[in-house]
């Protein structure tokens, strides 16, 4: 499956899933299918069939509230069976509502932010004084550079030259009670990221072949952690959701994921 | 403490390649000879002690078995949650080490005093908690905790300890240091064993006979591994800590709910007293004095 389709697909996966479980945190579940879709599509190098695979990409979701999606993207890559998302958030699956490492394809539990990047720092670590050369990458929400643990990975990775690490922001610009510029504004990233020693690009995080050329090689610049500040649009994908906070909260009812998923159909 | 803590973990990494220690930019003239003798596999995570945990546990995820070193509450309460969701969670083989268990840091003042820090790290599933009472043991602790890499807080004091027994060894059994004649016995927890020592000397001299343990597993506890403590007629829990959830609470969640288990801890919850360890355990009611104080009054009745 291309990068298109598995993040088309990807979406209305997510979609049926908060649906069915009247669960939260669509919005940012859309604003990243795309880089999701490009990462297993393209990037990883995973095994679906053995995913414990030593020489594997490490990828993490930090944003763990966002799981549907990375869900939705392993079950479709094979990693387990499909029809398993019909279980997601119900009593007695394994599917938790933050990401869940008893999960197959799943590196690491999150669902308090701050944690994904110093733990994928250890791991890039590890693979250096290991002399491995696979990489690992970290999901992280705009909203969760106001954790002060991810500023002390982000001064820690340049220090001990990991440039196998590759961060990715979801920067679709909306967190939990407003807009990122009305709570604790991260403008200007890149240069916040530049100043601290880290390499950064700057991408349209719906715009495929940007993000492949982005993350296909690396690393950008040898020694230099990366990051990859993706612009995005919260909920992108249905208009409705599209740019509103409402839809880190709410669940769509019956009529709304029939319109949603009559969207995604359209697009491709 | 802190020396044979570093002296034994440089033994174990000779025989094993995957320990790994990881400073929170602190260990001045402790850690230097790991250093230079395991240079790929010793880090300073500097002054982030929420990074250094969640670093850790990415490095124990790919194999190996990681201690973080700091002082007094940095290492835990700082970093707590990642403690419990990135290794406890995650069942990953890192041990946390505190120097300065209690109140070793002395006019350092209340940042520096770890007295919650067991009850706090007790309640972590899957976690090993141990509390050393002299050289010895921490450097069986160290020996211990290398062969069985788990999730695990070893709680050691700082440095010029007396070493007050021979151990080989160590588990969830008490260790027995001297067997008296009164079928009352002191249980301590940690350096404050230097104390309990004392005051069952100072009773001895007054013909008052009793046992002594040390107890430096705290957890997980079972009331089998406690066997040989239910025959007393009552307990004394000695611990450099406050009375919840420490060593009493440990002691009375295992024991025989009619075995009486009396408690020296910590008595002010919080202290801005200035003085030396010595000064400050004299003004907790935690001294050598006051154990034997409460020892007395407690075989006249």
């Amino acid at each position: 499956m291309n990068s298109s389709e598995l993040a088309r697909q990807i979406r209305a996966e997510s979609l049926k899933m908060v649906a069915r479980a009247k669960a939260s945190h669509i919005g940012g579940a859309l604003s990243m299918a795309d880089l999701l879709g490009v990462l297993y599509a393209d990037v990883l190098r995973v095994t679906p069939d053995d995913p414990q695979w030593e020489g594997r990409d490490r990828f993490i979701l930090s944003k763990g509230h966002s799981t549907v999606a990375v869900y939705a993207a392993l079950a479709l890559e094979g990693f387990f069976p499909l029809e398993e998302l019909a279980t997601y958030g119900q009593d007695g699956s394994r599917l938790m509502a933050h990401v869940s490492h008893k999960v197959p394809g799943v590196e690491f539990s999150t669902g308090s932010l701050g944690h994904g990047l110093p733990f994928g720092a250890g791991r890039a670590l590890a693979a250096k004084r290991l002399k491995r050369d696979w990489r690992t990458f970290v999901m992280l929400s705009d909203g969760e550079l106001n954790e002060g643990s991810n500023w002390e990975a982000i001064l820690f990775a340049p220090q001990h030259r990991l440039d196998n690490l590759v961060a990715i922001v979801d920067y679709n610009k909306i967190q939990s009670l407003g807009s990122v510029s009305e709570v604790m504004e991260l403008h200007p990233l890149a240069d916040k990221f530049r100043a601290f020693r880290w390499s950064v690009r700057e991408v349209d995080g719906h715009d495929h072949k940007a993000i492949r050329d982005a993350l296909s090689g690396g690393p950008w610049e040898a020694d230099k952690p990366s990051v990859l500040i993706a612009h995005t649009v919260k909920g992108k994908g249905v208009d409705f959701m599209e740019n509103k906070l409402q839809w880190h909260y709410s669940s769509p009812k019956p009529d709304q994921l029939a319109s949603a998923i009559a969207q995604l159909g359209s697009q491709q | 403490m802190r020396t044979a803590f570093i002296q034994q973990l440089i033994l174990e990494a000779r025989v094993n390649p995957r320990i790994f220690l990881v400073v929170g930019d602190l260990g001045f003239s402790v850690v230097e000879p790991f250093a230079q003798e395991f240079p790929d596999r010793y880090l300073n995570a500097g002054v982030a002690e929420q990074n250094m945990t969640g670093v850790a546990a990415g490095l124990a995820s790919e194999g190996f078995h990681v201690f973080t070193y700091s002082i007094a509450n940095f290492p835990t309460l700082r970093c707590l949650e990642q403690i419990r969701n990135d290794i406890c969670y995650h069942n990953l083989p890192v041990t946390v080490v505190a120097v300065g268990g209690g109140l070793a840091y002395g006019n350092l003042g209340y940042s520096h005093h770890a007295v919650q820090d067991i009850a706090i790290l007790r309640t972590l599933p899957n976690l090993t908690l141990l509390a050393p009472g002299d050289p010895g043991e921490a450097r069986e602790s160290v020996g211990w905790l290398s062969r069985n890499p788990g999730p695990s807080y070893l709680r050691i004091g700082k440095a010029g300890e007396k070493i007050f027994h021979e151990v080989r060894g160590i588990g969830r059994t008490p260790l027995c240091i001297r067997q008296g004649t009164a079928d009352m016995a002191l249980i301590s927890t940690g350096g404050i064993l230097d104390e309990t020592i004392a005051a069952a000397d100072s009773l001895s001299k007054e013909g008052l006979s009793l046992s002594v343990y040390s107890m430096p597993w705290l957890k997980p506890l079972d009331p089998q591994s406690l066997e040989l403590l239910a025959s007393y007629r009552a307990l004394i829990a000695i611990e450099e800590h406050l009375p919840q959830g420490g060593l009493a609470a440990a002691l009375r969640e295992n024991l025989p709910k009619n075995l009486p288990v009396h408690s020296i801890a910590v008595s002010e919850s919080i202290s801005s007293k200035v003085g030396s360890q010595a000064f400050l355990r004299r003004e907790a009611g935690i001294s050598a004095s006051h154990i034997a104080a409460l020892c007395r009054q407690l075989l006249v009745q």
